[in-house]
């Protein structure tokens, strides 16, 4: 027993060419595989119900897209300016990585504001969770879903980037915290690529 | 761990982001031309499958990094595309069994 304890200790931390460079990386990239799955499976949802409908209202004129477009267009300036701080952190400029991280903050911030706007403006036209005038009940329900799991993970988003601009003031060398800036980098980059593919298939098609 | 991190490579993120502006306006225009409704689907998907790999593969530095993170990210596609094939049978039933009921309904008509 002893000895086993004594060859455990003196074994190396197991290094295979999978080994990923960082295994923070590695659980935020599991993380937003499992994520990925919960979308994925919203909008195939989406796609059974709307397919399997005979009265499914046309989301295009319904919902209109100028505003959704434009809020598309914010989400990946929002992502240049994540990987800008990034960039800035690699470089040794922790001062202009914070301000770029504030940008990416402030620009999830818009993003949601615009989504309460364009919720309340469709609620007063009549679209509820539970019914609408133009057609399925379901085309209320699914839209709300999925565009509220959406509008959540960019709350948590800003929620974490603002958390990570104390992150960064709280380490005077930058490449103590290049690696979690990264990570959150990765989070909110998937929030930005599921909403293309939500903007995508609820909005356009 | 941080050191390795920097010693990426950093690719054109201006150039990226122009190529993403560009495939939305591409895919507002597309909504608006005078194609079939399948091809006009089949373009909107293609565009956003674009923009998704551009976002992961530069923004995300995925194309940058160890074939591990790589496995992670391809397996929910794996998934999503397997439960496509899964729901598509029960969507086919459901379409076959309307137009069956409106073909019913339409030889019905001409006794009344």
């Amino acid at each position: 027993m002893s000895q086993a304890a004594t060859v455990h200790s003196m074994v190396e931390p197991a290094e295979t060419p999978l080994t990923p460079e960082s295994w923070g990386k590695l659980g935020m990239w599991i993380f937003l595989a499992g994520d990925a799955v919960g979308f994925g499976t919203l909008l195939a949802a989406y796609g059974a119900m709307r397919a399997t409908s005979g009265d499914w209202p046309n989301p295009y004129s319904v919902l209109g897209i100028n505003l959704t477009a434009a809020m598309t267009f914010l989400l990946i300036c929002s992502s240049v300016t994540m990987v800008k701080a990034l960039e800035w952190l690699g470089n040794g400029d922790r001062a202009r990585a914070k301000v770029y991280l504030f940008f990416t903050a402030l620009g999830g911030a818009i993003f949601v504001s615009l989504q309460a706007y364009e919720w309340s403006h469709l609620i007063h036209r009549g679209l509820h969770i539970n019914g609408n005038p133009w057609g399925a009940a379901l085309f209320g329900t699914s839209f709300f879903i999925v565009t509220g799991f959406h509008g959540l993970h960019v709350t948590g988003g800003v929620i974490y980037l603002v958390a990570m601009i104390r992150y960064v003031t709280n380490r005077p060398q930058p490449a103590a915290s290049y690696n979690a800036v990264e990570i959150t980098g990765l989070y909110w980059h998937f929030v930005d690529l599921v909403w293309i593919m939500v903007f995508t298939f609820m909005y356009l098609l | 761990m941080a050191t390795a991190a920097t010693t990426h490579k950093h690719p054109n993120y201006m150039a990226i982001f122009w190529y993403l502006a560009i495939l939305t306006v591409v895919e507002l225009a597309v909504i608006f031309m005078p194609l079939g409704k399948f091809t006009i689907g089949a373009l909107l998907c293609a565009l956003a499958l674009g923009k998704a790999s551009l976002v992961a593969m530069y923004f995300m530095h995925l194309r940058f990094e160890t074939r591990t993170l790589g496995l992670v990210a391809v397996t929910p596609l794996a998934i999503a595309t397997l439960l496509v094939f899964l729901l598509l049978p029960d969507g086919f039933a459901v379409v076959h069994q309307t137009a069956e009921k409106k073909a019913a309904v339409s030889t019905e008509q001409p006794k009344h």
